[in-house]
């Protein structure tokens, strides 16, 4: 008996994929090509058609020193906010996983910066940082601390960001963690406590490469939110001073709508796809040894 | 059953042609607008207030406003609308961006269709030093709405407090650094408990930076908005003098002040001097628990300021109809007696010399002297800062201002550095 599918079945097929994939080429496929090939022609002006340029707006971003400047703000950021905001995760959902009264109060507490919107939160945050009426310093005056300029500085603009983002997403990754450490059988936790292992070696041995799986998530988002979220930069610093605290995609926003250089931007966006494609193709590579679904 | 079907069509038809007589005769012209709010008060409700008055006063318009954030966020969003054929046929916008606009071919020109000679008049009754920033190639591209000049507030108790006159602010540069050094105010561990002044660097920087340059006797652009003049000895002295009120004087904190939260440091009493935009006047009256003035900039070479704000502009995606609609919306926002209300809602300047005529402003000034302070700088006022690529060539004033006063740059460096970024952009519309 001959087991080839009809073709009745594969067009069905392929008609239940069509949804999925038509959304997928419009938004996400054909903007990436779209993109990649408006970056090799100069922008459109009234009286100035766009034209073919090949590299010149690739060379044009390399004599750039905002561009060098947003790249190594975003390289800075992502290498404190990711690591940071995975470790607090870690250690506030093994802290609320244990049978500690008013728990749930403490999870709630923990993931309240999550729902707040990142333009609420960055109001609020403007306050804070505002040098003598703002909380951070009247907390230092209580020390009596001199007053500093938080956001106006150029050393600590971009720390503030780091801060903020930190405490707005350790809650989300905290959730995660917490119901992976909610999957974990118990009895394994006992069986260390015969075989007298510490908590340390415990939770290094077995609890954390149980975690993985929910660790490559974690980490693969913290890495997109580190690119993605911009929306605290518009309302606390707008990038400055002098291009301290600006990232990458902000740079893309400011030359793309601000200076309507939409070449400029493609070339732009061109860069942060291949920064994020090489994380990407990195997290799944290197984890991918260390996963282990069950 | 014929004859309740005839009955039915007759009956159809006559309703049909009931509509189609009474429908083009109910068609409302629909206005989009979009509009930025860029100081403190409740300036969405004004609007709307005074949007409600102009429908009532015209039932076959419509006009739906929206508030679309600051002016950079405003202009990002007229302009993505109308490259997404979105229908939006005026906005207010900023009065700079009239380079951008024109070579983004979205604007007409008032000229081209308010034509009479009611019109024409109507166009010439705005403050001169208002039309500055609405001409360019010797056509009207924007008509004055919400315009300012930068003023000096400053606390009356705290001068009082420390042995100065509180009705004679300073109105030299020297005098203000001697009176601001008087007022900063050190408490018992030695840190500032309050400084004497504080002229905002974020948001806006360019706007305080080109009221210094225009004391120390030097414009930073020229009227066809294709040439700077960044590293311009005079120019370079205004941004020394702006570091060194933190460095040298030492009233003013290091780095750079926000612009947003200056209004509450000062309600606060955390400055004793600030200088901010008129537009901010009734926020900080209402929100004031002591004495405070208002003053025109002090001079160094002259006295001077430059003007702010935004126009009303006319999108060339409006048909014939829209646009006399839209003008007749603006000729009604830009009454006397209007232009009058919202200037004493907001802190914003009436932008004709008739509205300070109306009973209502006369008697509003003669109460609270500070509403005409911005009014009477308009002698010594000049255009802001408009160029070709202005949001481009702003940025690199603002990067060299902000590096200048967070201490990364010297002055003649920056602002060397940013004169031949602008070259560079601005070269090619010569």
């Amino acid at each position: 008996m001959k087991l080839k599918r009809p073709i009745s079945v594969q067009v069905y097929a392929w008609l239940l994929l069509l949804p999925a994939l038509v959304l997928m080429v419009a938004f996400t496929h054909y903007p990436i090509v779209g993109g990649f090939i408006a970056s090799f022609f100069s922008t459109g002006r009234e009286g100035r058609a766009s034209k073919f340029i090949g590299l010149e707006n690739y060379s044009s971003m390399i004599a750039d020193p905002v561009f060098w400047q947003v790249l190594q703000n975003n390289l800075i950021y992502a290498l404190g906010v990711i690591p940071i905001s995975v470790i607090l995760a870690i250690f506030m959902a093994v802290c609320v996983n244990g049978r500690l009264p008013g728990r749930s109060i403490v999870r709630t507490a923990y993931f309240t910066p999550t729902i707040l919107p990142m333009i609420a939160v960055a109001n609020i945050w403007l306050f804070f940082y505002t040098p003598q009426i703002g909380l951070l310093d009247q907390i230092r005056g209580l020390f009596n601390i001199p007053s500093h300029s938080w956001l106006g500085d150029t050393s600590t603009a971009l720390g503030c960001m780091m801060v903020l983002a930190i405490w707005k997403d350790a809650g989300f990754f905290m959730i995660f963690f917490l119901a992976a450490l909610q999957g974990i059988p118990p009895e394994l936790e006992e069986a260390a406590l015969i075989e007298g292992a510490g908590r340390w070696y415990y939770f290094r041995r077995v609890t954390l490469p149980l975690l993985m799986p929910t660790m490559l998530f974690v980490l693969v988002n913290a890495t997109i939110n580190s690119f993605k979220l911009v929306d605290h930069i518009f309302i606390l610093t707008k990038g400055g001073p002098d291009n301290a605290s600006s990232l990458l995609l902000y740079y893309i926003w400011e030359v793309a709508f601000g200076f309507w250089d939409t070449a400029y931007a493609s070339t732009l966006t061109v860069v942060l796809l291949v920064i994020l494609c090489l994380a990407a193709i990195t997290q799944f590579r290197y984890m991918e040894k260390r996963v282990h679904y069950q | 059953m014929k004859r309740f079907f005839s009955g039915r069509v007759l009956m159809l038809c006559s309703l049909a042609i009931l509509l189609l007589g009474v429908a083009p005769a109910q068609a409302a012209v629909n206005l989009n607008m979009y509009y930025p709010v860029a100081v403190g008060g409740p300036i969405t409700k004004v609007i709307d207030d005074m949007i409600a008055d102009f429908e009532k006063a015209n039932p076959d318009i419509k006009v739906k406003a929206v508030y679309a954030g600051n002016y950079d966020d405003t202009r990002v969003k007229a302009l993505a609308a109308l490259k997404a054929n979105q229908p939006v046929q005026l906005s207010v916008l900023f009065s700079i961006d009239v380079f951008e606009l024109i070579d983004q071919g979205v604007i007409v020109p008032f000229d081209d269709f308010a034509t009479t000679v009611e019109d024409k008049k109507w166009l010439a009754s705005f403050y001169p030093a208002l039309m500055a920033n609405s001409k360019a190639k010797g056509k009207t591209w924007g008509i004055p709405f919400q315009r300012s000049t930068i003023v000096m507030y400053h606390n009356k108790d705290a001068f009082k407090e420390v042995g100065l006159d509180p009705n004679k602010p300073p109105t030299t540069w020297n005098e203000m650094v001697a009176m601001a050094q008087k007022l900063t105010k050190k408490d018992a561990a030695g840190n500032v408990s309050r400084w004497g002044l504080h002229i905002p660097s974020t948001g806006y920087a360019y706007w305080m930076f080109q009221a210094l340059c225009i004391q120390n006797g030097e414009e930073l652009m020229n009227q066809d908005g294709n040439r700077t003049y960044f590293d311009k000895p005079a120019v370079i002295e205004a941004m020394q003098f702006w570091r060194d009120l933190a460095v040298k004087h030492k009233v003013m904190p290091e780095g750079t002040i926000d612009w947003g939260t200056l209004r509450q440091k000062f309600l606060e009493g955390a400055t004793a001097m600030m200088w901010h935009t008129t537009g901010n006047l009734t926020a900080v009256r209402d929100g004031a628990k002591f004495n405070f003035g208002v003053s025109m900039l002090p001079a160094s070479k002259r006295l001077g300021s430059p003007t702010g704000g935004g126009n009303f502009y006319i999108f060339k995606s409006a048909n014939a109809e829209e646009r006399k609609a839209a003008l007749k919306f603006i000729k009604f926002m830009t009454e006397p007696e209007l232009t009058a209300k919202w200037s004493i809602a907001t802190g914003y300047t009436a932008t004709r010399a008739d509205a300070y005529e109306t009973n209502v402003l006369k008697k509003y000034v003669a109460d609270f002297p500070a509403a005409a302070v911005a009014r009477d700088q308009f002698k010594y006022a000049v255009a802001e800062f408009a160029t070709h690529e202005n949001a481009r060539n702003k940025k690199f004033l603002d990067d060299a201002i902000q590096s200048v006063l967070t201490g990364n740059k010297g002055a003649k460096e920056a602002l060397t550095g940013a004169q031949a970024q602008a070259e560079r952009v601005l070269k090619g519309y010569r």
